[in-house]
């Protein structure tokens, strides 16, 4: 009994300061994991895309959370007060040529892109649109203040949920693209700012504006979404992921080779990882192409190879683990360098599944042609691809001359949704599910005519023109290896951000060109032109009349002159001259 | 404020961020400052080096740098955003980065750089702010307690027609150029292709660069800047509205932000109980059943989509006049007594 007594007394003991020891080995609700991953096009540029991933297991929506660690406060509160159950914003300076570099990671059109998905819970989803754009403006220096109902578009069947979601009624989706806006330093700002090491440790000390703006496409973007907490998935997480993609031209800056290194694309070497990250990793793409093995070498060697099957392919990754020891053994920084050991040839370029390309066809500033053309190259399987188009009310479509040609035929949508624009309030909508045969070009053609614009609803460069954002494709691609569903947080951020429902197929979003239509445009001048002479116009008239009617001459007398006169009429007077 | 647009008018951004450049240096953080810039320079695709603004040849200064924080960009700068800016008439939803959260203690300066003409400022290429406009804003502001002081710069041609109207008390103005002058550009960089700056900045930014939050230097120093030899128009200023003497003005009064700090000598003890603050959360509620994604392209779904309903408006006018009509002729000709049996 007395070691009974005293096992018990232990036990009080070891319980008894438990909660005030609770503090210092709490476990954390929120964790970091920061990536980039680098990865030679088959034109000889190469892609950065840095994902910063914070995943905070907390509900946002229920409860008041008022202890923010990584996750940034201001966008968890703007998630609780609007009811927000998604939202992903992009900004983006350049295009993706997926014809020549492959399928993206992740694409956004150029200009800014903000679509989200409000909680059912919201009643007046456009009021909380409104004042989410404002805020974001507020938080990203962008100018999405602009985003209103002209043009703003509610999707019916393309822009699904990437989170949990518990059913998809499309009345609480908002998308809209502002093709015209600009992204520079202020935008960047801000954006490394929300992150929780800012740009001061971590991937993040590569991100300086002035490499980053010097290259053919750059692409910044915001991700919101709930996750499941693990793989039973009876709880929800938030994720917060950060992309940032850019495409560097290395012949122009490397006078003509195609070797790289970190420090020739970003001045910058890596020299430790974020010390709030659970994982840190650099990966690089050194998947053989052809079979071939020992095309590239990547130095420093990586600390171990991944592969993996990603968009139906089979990819080998090295990869560099920043929280390794061993990794800055040798010296205080890492800077990736790879070299080519034999030319490329240009014919072994591999042609993407699916890609597109849009443009106007037509003369003259009266009707015009928007063309989208959208290629399956894939031997033998077909697929279904949903297109949306929104295109400005200005530019009145004409829907009747929608035509739709796969290899000579009339191919007819499965599905088609077409909402007209009301004049200065609402932009057409137009949605169709295409199948795309295997190894086919299909046509879409559409005419319009150009509306003329109340002359103080130009902007300050009319000359410049007006632009039509992107539209969108989304379509499941057949993959050529079969993907095992994998979990989401053991592998890699850049497999993760599409939930895959089978393997057999990946989804991808694609988007086009957007399109730059001149509109006729008044001469400015003529105002000011027809006031001055509408009113030299009036003053002539109406002051002649007005001299005819109200004029009377009167006969006046002679005057009497100044002094100097009288005097001389005196003199006159007396030598018998005539008075003057 | 920079009120133009187009490449060639890259010298008023250069102006606009050296001035933004010193103030931020000398003390004021970004939530105090609201930038207008009506164009990109930066990354306009005509820059030859981008992410940059420079206001010396040969690049030498780097005006734009890595932290900047721009409120109105491009198709946002207009008189009308402009003036609510300064009287605080702004829409509820504005985020308080675009707002000048002022009150009757702040010290505000303004700083105003693009084409202008006498009595007139050109925003943009396609509208003007006249000088009683802004008089009278400044008026408003005045009377809304909006200011205590409050420094007014232009840098445009002929600059000192647009204080000329000012009758709010408390207003001290400089401008580059007086009435039919023009205030010139100084020196073009032929990598860039543009001039780089103004001259009338140009000098003051030398100026600026000299002072540090410390600084004794006042505001007589400050209208000496930029004699005629070196700027061609000759500069003005106007401080008969303004209460004090100029000797007397610090330049950062307006220019920095100089806080008085008292050290103090007793200690605070913190909570050690950080833990309780954590582990405050409320349970999370468990779904009973595993949660879901969504499905992306469920082709069979959206095409038997039934189409969305279509709301239901009440009748309009017309049509509700047709029936009306409809309806009389019907009773006219059947006889009258059968509206009895309706009502």
């Amino acid at each position: 009994r007395g070691m009974a007594a005293a096992a018990l007394l232990l036990l009080l003991l070891v319980a008894g300061p438990g909660p005030r020891r609770a503090g210092a080995g709490r476990e954390r609700r929120d964790a970091l994991r920061e990536e980039l991953l680098l990865s030679p096009l088959p034109t000889g540029d190469v892609a950065a895309t840095f994902q910063f991933r914070t995943r905070w297991d907390a509900d946002l929506q229920q409860g008041a959370v008022s202890h923010y660690r990584l996750f940034p406060k201001a966008l968890g509160r703007l998630v609780a007060a609007l009811g927000v159950r998604e939202l992903h914003l992009a900004l983006t300076q350049g295009f993706w040529r997926t014809r020549f570099w492959g399928q993206p990671p992740l694409q956004a059109p150029a200009g800014a892109e903000l679509w989200v998905w409000f909680q059912p819970t919201v009643t007046d989803v456009d009021k909380a649109w409104k004042e989410l754009s404002n805020i974001l403006s507020g938080i990203f220096c962008a100018s999405l203040n602009f985003i209103d109902s002209t043009n703003t578009v509610t999707p019916t069947a393309s822009f699904k949920p990437l989170g949990l979601a518990n059913g998809t009624d499309h009345h609480l989706l908002r998308y809209a693209v502002l093709p015209r806006e600009v992204v520079c330093t202020e935008n960047l700002t801000p954006w490394k700012k929300l992150l929780p090491c800012g740009s001061k440790a971590g991937l993040a000390v590569l991100l300086k504006a002035e490499r980053l703006f010097h290259s053919s496409y750059h692409s910044q973007a915001v991700h919101i979404r709930p996750v499941c907490r693990d793989a039973s998935c009876l709880a929800v997480s938030w994720e917060l992921r950060q992309t940032l993609t850019v495409v560097f031209d290395v012949f122009s800056s490397g006078q003509g080779k195609k070797d790289w290194s970190l420090f020739k694309m970003f001045s910058r070497t890596l020299t430790d990882a974020c010390p709030l990250a659970s994982q840190s990793k650099v990966y690089v793409d050194i998947s053989p192409k052809n079979k071939e093995k020992e095309l590239l070498e990547v130095t420093p060697p990586p600390t171990s190879v991944h592969e993996a099957v990603v968009q139906g392919d089979k990819k080998t990754y090295a990869v560099y683990d920043l929280l390794s020891p061993s990794l800055f053994n040798t010296s205080r920084s890492l800077n990736v360098q790879l070299k080519w050991k034999r030319p490329q040839d240009s014919s072994e370029m591999p042609i993407p599944v699916l890609h597109a390309q849009r443009y106007v066809g037509g003369y003259g500033l009266q009707t015009g042609e928007i063309c989208t053309l959208i290629y399956n190259t894939h031997p033998y399987r077909a697929f279904p691809v949903i297109l949306l188009e929104t295109v400005p009310w200005y530019l009145r479509l004409y829907v009747h001359t929608l035509t739709i040609i796969t290899k000579g035929k009339e191919n007819k949508p499965s599905y088609i949704h077409y909402q007209p624009a009301q004049d200065r309030r609402r932009p057409h909508l137009l949605e169709m599910l295409i199948q795309l045969p295997a190894n086919s070009v299909t046509k879409i053609t559409i005419q319009f005519e150009r509306a003329l614009l109340k002359w103080t609803e130009y902007p300050p460069d009319p000359n410049h023109g007006f632009y039509v954002g992107s539209s969108v494709l989304s379509a499941l691609v057949p993959s050529v290896i079969a993907m095992k569903d994998v979990d989401m947080e053991q592998s890699p951020l850049f497999t993760s951000l599409f939930p895959s429902s089978d393997g057999s197929s990946y989804f991808v979003r694609l988007y086009t060109e957007p399109l730059l239509v001149n509109l006729p445009t008044p001469d400015f001048s003529m105002p000011y032109n027809v006031i001055c002479l509408t009113c030299t116009v009036v003053a002539v008239c109406y002051g002649s009349f007005y001299n005819l009617l109200t004029r009377t001459f009167h006969v006046e007398e002679p005057s009497r002159g100044g002094l100097a006169k009288r005097l001389a009429n005196v003199i006159r007077k007396f030598r018998g001259v005539p008075p003057l | 404020v920079c009120t133009s647009r187009f490449w060639f008018n890259y010298r008023h951004v250069a102006n606009t961020l050296s001035v933004y450049r010193s103030v931020k240096r000398l003390g004021i953080p970004d939530s105090h400052i609201v930038l207008m810039l009506a164009d990109d320079m930066a990354c306009n695709p005509r820059n030859p080096k981008p992410a940059t603004v420079f206001s010396h040849k040969n690049m030498e200064l780097n005006v734009y740098g890595d932290d900047v924080e721009v409120d109105y960009r491009s198709y946002e700068v207009t008189v009308e955003n402009f003036l609510r800016v300064l009287t605080g008439r702004i829409p509820p939803s504005t985020p308080r980065s675009k707002r000048l959260l002022s009150d009757d203690r702040s010290n505000i300066l303004i700083y105003m750089t693009g084409h202008g003409g006498n009595g007139f400022l050109k925003f943009q290429d396609s509208e003007e702010i006249t000088n009683v406009e802004l008089a009278d804003a400044f008026e408003q502001m005045w009377q809304k307690r909006r200011y205590n002081e409050l420094l007014f710069i232009i840098d445009t041609c002929q600059g000192a027609s647009m204080y000329e109207r000012f009758y709010s008390p408390n207003i001290m103005a400089l401008a580059s150029s007086q009435v039919g002058e023009d205030s010139l550009s100084h020196q073009p960089d032929l990598g860039i292709g543009v001039h780089l700056m103004d001259r009338y900045t140009f000098y003051v930014l030398e100026f600026l660069e000299e002072i540090h939050p410390a600084s004794q230097t006042n505001m007589n120093d400050l209208f000496q800047v930029c004699p005629k030899s070196l700027c061609v128009s000759t500069p003005g200023h106007r401080t008969d509205l303004f209460q004090r003497d100029p000797q007397n003005v610090l330049i950062t009064d307006f220019f920095g932000s100089v806080r008085k700090v008292e050290i103090t000598t007793e200690t605070i003890s913190l909570d050690r109980d950080l833990a309780a603050v954590e582990s405050k959360f409320p349970k999370d509620e468990l779904a009973t059943e595993p949660l879901k994604y969504a499905e992306q392209l469920p082709v069979a779904q959206i095409i038997h989509q039934k189409p969305k309903q279509k709301d239901w408006h009440p009748p309009g006018g017309f049509i509700l006049g047709l029936w009306a009509l409809i309806i009389m002729v019907f009773f006219k000709t059947y006889g009258i007594k059968h509206m009895k049996h309706v009502f």
